[in-house]
């Protein structure tokens, strides 16, 4: 079944109610035809289903100069339009001149030489009538909705947790080192773990990352300022104002603070 | 939750990962599931049971268990389209007649070229057709012919027949549906 041609074609303002009834189409309506139609096998089909068009019946002589003057206005306008129409034309020529010659007995078994246009139509009126049915198909997002129901398949990356006994270990390691570095000062310093959380909170926020051990000032500080220092750093975890992390044991602990989303 | 060891885990497990996958999900993902403890035809049986347990009319079930091209998946049961499709009120822009066509061609003749397919439409290809579709993944380039200019030779995809529900080409509808009468050729 050929789809029916609803068209409402205007040139110069008047309303074209008449589709082409040859394969002569009037300039102007070139560009309007080549909508409705996908190319001259296309309109040859349509011609020939609708109207009963004879290939053969066609005034070639009409035809082709018609096409003459066709091909003298598209040098202006646009050549490539017309050219597989212009094609089509030629062959409907090269049919009609090969049908009249008389046939020598010797190639009387020469194919008739519609045979190849008639397949081709054929074969595209097939390819057309398969693709409206593929077209009709049901569609995954037209007719087809597929089930997704929500799970984060990418996991995120969890960072390990810290135990306290590794957190601890650190502090012995910390404690171990300073020792190394241990000298007499003598003097009074007033230690805030208050003040250090703070300290260590603005370190955080303008480092981003810090490692455990660089908190601490093994040389410079003392012992009472290392355990303020500690302090400082387990009432901030208590508090939810910084995370650790820890790839593996024994690895370094990184602090970081804890922004809030 | 330990290795499944009866039918009715095994099959809640397959669900669970279908219901979760973004795309289709083929035999040998499923066999993942069971960490190699499967055999195919068990596997089968179970999507095929799986398949029955959702399928059943007088259950009140919304989704069905289909397989496509690239694996199972669960979609809407058809009833059902209508309304969901109320969620996107932009529709899908619809082919022209000219993207149709070509697709048409690439999925009955594939692999063709663009010259196979000018030939049979007796128009130029537009490169914007050949584009959309590839842009849509329903056909891409699977080798060149070995002639001069070593044309492309183009096929349609998984996805393809994933969009449009089928297994594989040979669900389409057969090519020899859309022969027409003959045109005549009288002397």
């Amino acid at each position: 079944m050929l789809p029916q041609l609803n068209l409402e074609i205007k040139i110069k303002g008047e309303l074209l109610n008449e589709l082409p009834q040859d394969l002569y189409i009037p300039p102007d309506a070139l560009e309007v035809y080549l909508e409705a139609f996908e190319g001259p096998l296309d309109l040859l089909l349509y011609l020939i289903r609708k109207h009963n068009l004879d290939i053969l019946d066609i005034p070639m002589a009409q035809l082709t100069a018609q096409y003459m003057v066709y091909v003298e206005k598209m040098k202006v306008i646009k050549l490539e339009l017309a050219a597989d129409y212009l094609l089509m034309s030629a062959m409907l020529i090269e049919i009609k001149s090969r049908m009249l010659l008389p046939k020598p007995a010797e190639i009387a078994e020469e194919d008739d030489p519609r045979a190849e246009l008639v397949r081709r139509l054929m074969e595209y009126e097939a390819i057309k009538l398969a693709a409206a049915r593929l077209d009709a198909m049901p569609q995954v997002g037209v007719e087809i909705q597929v089930a997704a129901a929500y799970y984060q398949h990418i996991s995120e990356i969890k960072p390990p947790d810290v135990s306290l006994d590794e957190l601890v270990e650190a502090w012995r390691n910390v404690l171990k080192r300073a020792k190394l570095n241990s000298h007499h000062k003598i003097g009074k310093a007033e230690l805030s773990v208050r003040e250090h959380m703070s300290q260590i909170l603005r370190r955080l926020n303008t480092d981003g990352m810090v490692e455990f051990s660089a908190l601490f000032d093994m040389a410079d500080d003392g012992l009472a300022k290392l355990v303020v220092n500690f302090l400082a750093i387990l009432e901030l975890a208590k508090e939810g104002l910084i995370r650790m992390t820890q790839q593996q044991a024994f690895s370094p602990i990184y602090l970081q603070a804890n922004v809030s989303e | 939750m330990k290795e499944p060891d009866n039918i009715i885990e095994m099959k809640q497990i397959l669900e669970a990962a279908l219901l979760t996958s973004p795309s289709p999900l083929s035999l040998d993902d499923m066999l993942k599931l069971f960490a190699g403890r499967m055999e195919r035809t068990t596997l089968r049986m179970l999507l095929d049971e799986l398949k029955q347990d959702w399928a059943q009319e007088n259950n009140s079930r919304t989704l069905e268990l289909v397989q496509v091209a690239t694996g199972y998946r669960f979609q809407a049961k058809p009833q059902f389209s209508e309304f969901i499709l109320r969620l996107s009120p932009e529709r899908q822009p619809k082919y022209s007649r000219a993207v149709m066509e070509t697709l048409a061609i690439i999925a009955y003749r594939q692999p063709v070229t663009r010259g196979d397919i000018e030939q049979i439409r007796g128009v130029a290809v537009n490169p914007n057709v050949m584009r959309q579709l590839q842009e849509r993944d329903w056909i891409d380039v699977v080798g060149q012919r070995e002639v001069p200019g070593r044309p492309s030779l183009y096929a349609t995809t998984k996805h393809f027949l994933d969009d449009l529900n089928l297994r594989s080409l040979s669900e389409l509808p057969p090519f020899d549906d859309f022969a027409q009468s003959e045109i005549s050729l009288e002397d």
